[in-house]
């Protein structure tokens, strides 16, 4: 079985890492980043933190370089997929493509450049430390699906999903993914820029009854929004709040990460994608318009900075 | 006989009053720090921009050495203004006083300390302040000023005080009835300050752009409509449109100076990690709108989220009147 992570940043190394431990698994990497990749094919790829694993694969900087694949697995930041796969469709040319990417909207843009599609939302999470190297930060589920509109088989799901399972990334095959997915976005959406538009851990942010409001009615949007699309969510976005606010009270969202750092967000992939799947299905969602607008003037203030006084 | 005039506060605005009132009147200038009453009384006013001159003003910031005063303005910010007005209080009862705060409910926390007429206004005027003893005049833009009806203020008095501003420079304008510019202002503001508290972003171009479905204007206009809809409710016919107030004020802030652009001064204070004057604004318009039972969503988020970021870096808590 022959596997390229598309994106070996923080997530795609996790991946990687994990299913080159497998025998059977030959795995490539592709990735913009050279000095990352140089690290990689000279030392090895390694993972800190909940895992000890020095992994090794074969990175790229060029898609041409890697052989056919069957299976790819998209883990670049959402405004990336586009190029990003747009780089290595020939790789996937016959094979099916997995996006374990945050917010929705990916498999569609994975779509447009390659034959079958998998639907993936991924828990676990990292950050890297230094060219081939990444601190796993925290463990979790993965869950996999056909892509609606152009699907891979489901027996190639399983295949994927047994394989990640066996190399440690417990991953669970569905029929239908978009509950997972939905859930995370949720989530995701209503947390993650409330820490970053206030500088607020997460804990923080829900003890402060205000803004635990505000959360709610991002939450509210997002199911409304769900519900109009015919997704079941697999839990309740609101108890999932409550319970990351006691279990990860000091967690620095990854957006307020992102502002401090001054990287340009995933806000269009989450908020944005709650807000344009809601438009598709007449449903509003001021709220969600409204944080990826703020968002998107924090961006704005770092690029264009007028002489201020 | 010109009246003697008392400018409570030093900031920008103060500043800019005493400076420019200094010329045509007796001023006296009630300050909070002892260093910046002397600084003024030994080297005046400079005031520089649009008007450039030094004004010999008298200041202290022992309330008890202010001399009698006809007028006082309280040019201080919301937050401080009980406070200041508390200062005052039992000093010059037959004197007319008159606010400048930006939101809502600056004139019933004045009349709690005395039983002098009052004055509302709201001021478009902007200016930069330098030092404790420099300030420079920025937008030459207008003071409206009208009677608050609950002292059943004479519009006399108020047009008096409009001529002596007028006199000394400034702009400003005597209406019957202030409440349609206050709400105007109150709308716009509350929009304008809290984009620019939260995103960090001075007042530029992309709060009026609406091309693109995620751009900037279109909350900024959410805003703005909500506020609208409150004032209908309120009875109030708004004296300008506000969202034109923001087209306008983004154009002005662009032309001669491409690059420049006017900071409100609620991204001051989170610049500065001060408490900021949302309370007296945002917090007012949502206030009333849950009052009037209508729906302000946005400017309730906009409202939280600010308050949230002076949570973060522990500002002290307000009380609201």
């Amino acid at each position: 079985m022959r596997v390229c992570v598309v994106g070996c940043g923080a997530i795609g190394s996790l991946f990687a890492a994990r299913l080159a431990t497998l025998p059977e698994v030959e795995v490539w990497a592709y990735d913009v980043g050279a000095e990352h990749v140089a690290a990689i094919n000279a030392d090895g790829l390694r993972l800190t933190g909940r895992a000890d694993i020095v992994a090794r694969l074969q990175a790229r900087t060029d898609a041409a370089e890697i052989p056919p694949c069957e299976f790819g697995i998209v883990a670049v930041k959402a405004m990336f997929t586009e190029p990003a796969i747009a780089a290595t469709a020939s790789v996937f040319a016959d094979g099916a493509v997995c996006s374990v990417q945050n917010g929705v909207g990916n498999e569609e843009v994975i779509a447009g450049h390659t034959p079958r599609v998998i639907r993936g939302t991924t828990f676990p999470a990292g950050h890297m430390v230094a060219p081939g190297v990444v601190e796993m930060d925290t463990t979790g589920e993965t869950w996999i699906g056909p892509f609606e509109d152009r699907p891979a088989s489901m027996a190639e799901v399983e295949r994927l999903a047994d394989a990640l399972t066996r190399s440690g990334m417990p991953t669970q095959a569905l029929g239908d993914a978009r509950g997972a997915q939905w859930t995370k976005l949720i989530f995701n959406a209503a947390s993650n820029p409330l820490g970053a538009l206030t500088g607020l851990t997460h804990g923080r942010v829900c003890e402060l009854a205000p803004m635990r409001a505000l959360v709610s009615g991002l939450i509210a949007e997002g199911v409304a929004v769900a519900a109009a699309l015919g997704i079941t969510l697999d839990s309740d976005p609101e108890a999932l709040i409550d319970h990351a606010a006691r279990v990860a009270y000091d967690h620095r969202a990854s957006m307020l990460q992102d502002v401090i750092a001054r990287r340009r967000t995933e806000i269009d992939a989450l908020n944005g994608g709650i807000a344009r799947f809601g438009r598709e299905r007449g449903v509003p969602t001021p709220l969600n318009e409204a944080i990826v607008a703020l968002i998107g003037g924090v961006e704005h203030s770092w690029t264009s900075q007028p002489e201020t006084r | 006989m010109t009246p003697r005039v008392a400018i409570v506060g030093a900031g920008t605005i103060g500043s800019l009053l005493a400076g420019h009132l200094g010329t045509v009147c007796e001023v006296s200038v009630l300050t909070r720090r002892p260093e910046h009453a002397r600084l003024l009384r030994e080297h005046g006013l400079r005031v520089s921009g649009k008007h450039e001159l030094v004004a010999e003003v008298f200041a202290t910031s022992v309330a008890d050495e202010l001399p009698a005063f006809d007028v006082a303005i309280f040019a201080c910010k919301a937050l401080d203004l009980d406070e200041s007005a508390a200062r005052l209080a039992g000093r010059c009862p037959g004197a007319t006083v008159m606010t400048v705060q930006n939101g809502l409910g600056a004139e019933e926390v004045v009349a709690r300390h005395g039983p002098w007429p009052v004055i509302s206004a709201v001021t478009f005027m902007s200016g930069i302040r330098h030092s404790d003893r420099h300030v420079e005049y920025e937008l030459d833009t207008a003071t409206w000023m009208g009677p608050w009806a609950r002292t059943a203020t004479p519009l006399a008095a108020v047009e008096e005080l409009a001529a002596l501003l007028i006199a000394a420079g400034l702009e400003a304008e005597a209406m019957p009835d202030l409440l349609p510019a206050q709400w105007s202002k109150l709308i716009f503001n509350s929009a304008v300050n809290t984009v620019a508290a939260v995103t960090e972003l001075p007042h530029v171009a992309l709060f009026a752009r609406e091309d693109e479905l995620t751009d900037l204007g279109h909350l900024v206009h959410g805003l703005i409509l909500e506020g609208v809809a409150v004032a209908a409710a309120a009875g109030v016919a708004l004296h300008d449109d506000p969202w034109e107030m923001n087209v306008l004020a983004v154009r002005r802030g662009e032309t001669g100076h491409s690059d420049y652009a006017h900071v409100p001064s609620m991204l001051e204070d989170v610049r500065a990690r001060r408490a900021t004057e949302v309370d007296f604004i945002t917090g007012a318009l949502v206030r009333e709108a849950l009052r009037l039972g209508v729906p302000a969503p946005l400017n309730t988020a906009l409202y939280r989220l600010v308050k949230a970021r002076e949570a973060a870096w522990g500002a002290r808590p307000v009380v609201v009147a």
